[in-house]
């Protein structure tokens, strides 16, 4: 009885004191531009509360967008710690969403950031709810919030709830449950901290398999990476013996059309900007095809045979080619966005996986198919294995070998301008990020076995895998040494790689 | 016979290189000579860049207004690179070939390092605009960045008060060379002061230029689940910081879950990223472009007026950041020492910078401290929206003096606050 009068007094008075704003109490949205941050915070909270939720929504979207005035028509500005209250609001409001999505990102939301004040919200929402994925994370959240109750039996009830949860917020909430204050445990009844140990057990088993699938995948991302800067060279180096200093140039030049492409598509057809990737993949294939091709025909072919000189020389073509793209773009970094659609990642076993990794994979996976293709099943890739094999006996035989040199160098530039494309959406693109490239590609194709596809696909995974462990138990440094030194001594044991090409050879 | 043609041409290329040196210089008598030591190239370009079109900007504007001692300022630009040896290859050839009568440049403090003993040796002058890990202090150079207790430290006690989330656990993480590290070990000592344990501090850094960082992040998220509330502090330099911020946002790492707070990282190097997803994260400088007051205005007015003049790339979303800010700040006091030593011999300039003040764009009339060379300096710490500018969330009253000497490094209290053999 006593609450519905002060109901009543409190709704008249919301009306007397807002007319314009007829749900909300403009004292409240005053407060919202107060200095102090507990004060905002709890205007936030009172706002969440009031009876029109949807322009309470709107008040305070606005003020999380940074588009919300004060008074004096100034930006209201906000603080990660009120960003974080106001994200758990605006989340509590959107429980009662008609929309599906937005229900499904408002649970997400307060996975992170629910406590004790959104109990009574919770608990309403759950009865509410239809949809199973969304009460399934409800009831979630609800027993995240109800570890903060008096009674321990519900705090039971809750921990052996959490112990299906798989994020690391889950895991932050258990351990403290078992942390000690001084003498005192942070959990008082002993029954609890028994099921929240127990509980901490799954969750982590589950938080580690979640990082193994991640060190994989970003193993496999970093591999595929690798493998379209080093199938080219696979080619190159196979074929001809000819080691080519410039080819991590060829990945710039594949980098530096991207970014072209990319250019024309922003002047001249804005709506399809999303698409120029894949518009970009062609134009960085034929440009770095062609410089390959001229490269070959104008300086390689003249020392063949000489390996010191073509190093040499290839360097030196490196450096013009460095310096070529400087004056032409700019010595600074360009940028080279990503669409859209290659944007944010998408959530497996509790790993984010980024999309453009995902992409990356896929392309390289695609390229490679490409590549065998046209090795096994064309005229020009029974040439090119002809005379990686046997370049006199192939000669003998009426292969036009100086043809097959240059359009297989041709192939082995493009592939790497391909590869160009693909570090453009997760790297740097500039004159110089060639560089980094050439002496992992060279490891790959050593370690691989000179001329063989197979050798530089299990190379460059490897190599990507066992890098990406390294790197999480020893660090970034320290991890490129330990691989460099595997490398060496692997190479000492076993000269030829891990495949070697079977058949008459003559070397 | 090829290699006689060769010689030839080297000596003739040679020749004709000497020859338009010299006519160069005699054309130069009635100037004084300023050189600029900014990487226009390699991983540091994404910095540096900006600061030499601030320095070219900023010797404009003095000469439009009559120079200095009635002789107009003819700047000399050099390229190092981002290459450590070159920086001091390319010192030499400015103090001793084109014979200037200071040197503002240098970003990363391996090329500081590596430009000290040539200017101590040949008795030149530096200004260095970056802010950096202290722990040394030179007669000849003037440093107008952030000392630690400027930037660092400050940062990290906000992010240890309640509005700046009440961090417990800390990722420090760094470009593996000698800033990132001997800053670290002065946070390490520091946050130790406060009652962090050790197993509460992950240390981590990457080489220059790294890209890769999908491991490091997933390696904070897990620390970040382990029961407190983590915070990053990233001491990451040059285009690495792209890679990163792009990883960071693609993975989901929100500033309400785990705040980074960079020292490297200002509006210049934010240009080139997708801020949406990185609104909350943190900086801490001495100034940022959002500051709003009459000197801030005229400063980005000039600086976007500048860029349409010289064309530069996308000139039409130029900012400004602290290290440019700094640069203008050096080379204007470098001005009024000159004018007031009325000279530009290197020893009266520097008995002169102490105790010059300036109205800076940072809002603070600011000013070189009479003995350490280090400017006292107002600290601000911005988050970043989501058009890539940043949010001052707090700030000191008003200027702090540096300590060169962090008094969390052992020892420290027996050094001295100003330069040897001054």
């Amino acid at each position: 009885m006593k609450t519905r009068i002060l109901l009543l007094l409190f709704g008249l008075f919301a009306l007397l004191a807002a007319p314009a704003q007829a749900a909300l109490d403009a004292k409240l949205v005053a407060q919202l531009s107060a200095e102090d941050s507990d004060e905002k915070i709890a205007a936030i909270w009172a706002l969440a509360d009031s009876e029109d939720a949807s322009e309470a929504t709107r008040v305070l979207q606005s003020l999380a967008d940074g588009s919300l005035k004060d008074p004096k028509g100034e930006d209201i500005t906000i603080n990660n710690r009120i960003r974080g209250e106001l994200a758990a609001a605006l989340a509590s409001l959107r429980l009662f969403d008609a929309d599906r999505a937005a229900r499904l990102a408002a649970v997400k939301e307060l996975q992170a950031s629910a406590d004790a004040k959104l109990f009574g919200v919770l608990v309403k929402a759950l009865a509410q709810e239809s949809d199973a994925e969304i009460k399934r994370l409800l009831s979630l959240v609800h027993a995240q919030v109800s570890l903060q109750s008096e009674d321990a039996k519900q705090r039971l009830v809750a921990v052996q709830a959490l112990a299906a949860g798989n994020s690391p917020h889950t895991k932050s909430l258990l351990l403290g449950l078992l942390a000690k204050n001084g003498s005192a445990w942070a959990e008082p009844d002993a029954e609890v901290r028994r099921a929240a140990t127990a509980a901490l057990k799954q969750v982590e088993s589950r938080l580690g398999t979640a990082e193994n699938i991640g060190r994989v995948f970003s193993g496999l991302s970093l591999g595929s990476i690798l493998l379209l800067a080093a199938l080219g060279l696979a080619i190159t180096y196979g074929v001809m013996g000819v080691i080519n200093m410039a080819h991590g140039e060829f990945l710039m030049i594949g980098a530096y059309a991207t970014f072209a492409v990319q250019g024309l598509f922003r002047s001249y057809a804005p709506g399809l900007l999303d698409a120029y990737v894949l518009a970009a993949i062609p134009v960085a294939f034929l440009v770095t095809a062609l410089v390959g091709m001229a490269l070959e025909r104008l300086v390689i072919r003249h020392l063949y045979g000489r390996p010191l000189e073509t190093l040499l020389a290839t360097w030196g073509i490196s450096l013009m080619l460095i310096q070529a793209a400087r004056t032409l773009f700019g010595a600074q970094n360009v940028e080279v966005a990503n669409p859209s659609w290659m944007s944010g990642g998408v959530e497996l076993f509790g790993t984010m996986l980024p999309w453009n990794r995902i992409a990356i994979v896929a392309f390289s996976v695609g390229v490679l198919a490409l590549m065998w293709a046209v090795l096994n099943l064309t005229r020009l890739g029974l040439f090119v294995r002809a005379v990686t094999q046997n370049r006199p006996m192939a000669g003998c035989v009426g292969v036009p070998t100086g043809r097959v040199d240059t359009l297989a160098f041709g192939i082995g530039a493009g592939i790497a301008g391909l590869g160009g494309v693909a570090l453009s959406q997760i790297g740097n693109v500039g004159p110089d990020m060639g560089q980094g490239y050439i002496v992992d590609s060279f490891m790959v194709v050593v370690l691989g076995g000179v001329g063989q596809l197979a050798g530089a696909v299990w190379a460059a995974l490897g190599l990507g895998v066992v890098t990406k462990f390294l790197e999480g138990w020893t660090g970034a440094v320290i991890a490129k040494i330990v691989v460099l030194v595997f490398i060496i001594v692997f190479i000492q044991k076993r000269p030829q790689g891990l495949f070697a090409l079977k058949g008459r050879v003559v070397d | 016979m090829k290699r006689r043609i060769f010689v030839k041409t080297m000596a003739a290329s040679v020749a004709l290189a000497a020859m338009s040196m010299s006519s160069f210089s005699a054309l130069a008598a009635d100037t004084i000579k300023v050189g600029i030591l900014h990487s226009l190239s390699g991983t540091m370009a994404i910095s540096e860049t900006a600061l030499k079109e601030t320095a070219l900007m900023t010797i404009a504007e003095i000469n439009a207004k009559g120079g200095v001692m009635g002789k107009k300022l003819e700047p000399v630009v050099v390229d190092p690179a981002s290459n450590w040896p070159l920086f001091a290859e390319k010192a030499r050839q400015l103090l001793t070939q084109d014979k200037v009568a200071v040197v503002f440049g240098c970003w990363t403090s391996v090329s500081r390092k590596s430009v000290n003993p040539v200017f101590k040796e040949l008795n030149g002058l530096l200004f260095y605009p970056v802010q950096y890990e202290g722990e040394e202090l030179e007669k000849n150079v003037f440093y107008t960045g952030a000392a630690p207790n400027q930037q660092a430290i400050p940062a990290v006690e906000y992010l240890m008060s309640k509005d700046g989330g009440s961090a417990k656990r800390w990722v420090l993480l760094g470009t593996d060379y000698v800033y990132p590290r001997t800053t670290n070990k002065i946070l390490r000592a520091f946050l130790k002061s406060k009652g962090v344990a050790d197993a509460d501090i992950m240390e981590d850094y990457t080489p220059f230029g790294h890209s890769d960082y999908q491991t490091i992040i997933a390696k904070i998220k897990k620390f970040a689940g382990e029961g407190k509330k983590t915070a990053v502090v990233s001491t990451i330099n040059g285009d690495s910081n792209v890679p990163f911020y792009k990883e960071l946002g693609n993975a989901g790492l929100k500033a309400t879950d785990v705040p980074v707070v960079a020292f490297s990282v200002g509006e210049e190097e934010l240009r080139g990223v997708d801020t949406k997803p990185l609104v909350g994260h943190l900086a801490a400088w001495n100034y940022f472009q959002s500051i709003k007051n009459p000197e801030n205005d005229a400063f980005i007015k000039m600086y976007r007026d500048w860029a349409k003049k010289q064309k530069l790339p996308k000139a039409d979303t130029v900012v400004t950041n602290d290290p440019m800010e700094a640069t203008y700040i050096g080379i204007h006091m470098w001005k009024q020492a000159v004018e007031k030593a009325k000279s530009t011999d290197v020893d009266k300039v520097i008995a002169a910078m102490g105790g010059q003040t300036f109205k800076a764009p940072s809002g603070f009339t600011i000013k070189m401290d009479e003995k350490n060379h280090h400017l006292h300096r107002a600290v601000f710490i911005g988050e970043v929206k989501a058009d890539g500018q940043f949010n001052v969330v707090w700030k000191t009253k008003g200027p702090v003096k540096a300590q060169p000497w962090s008094p969390f490094i052992a020892g420290n209290d027996k050094k001295k606050d100003e330069p040897e053999g001054k």
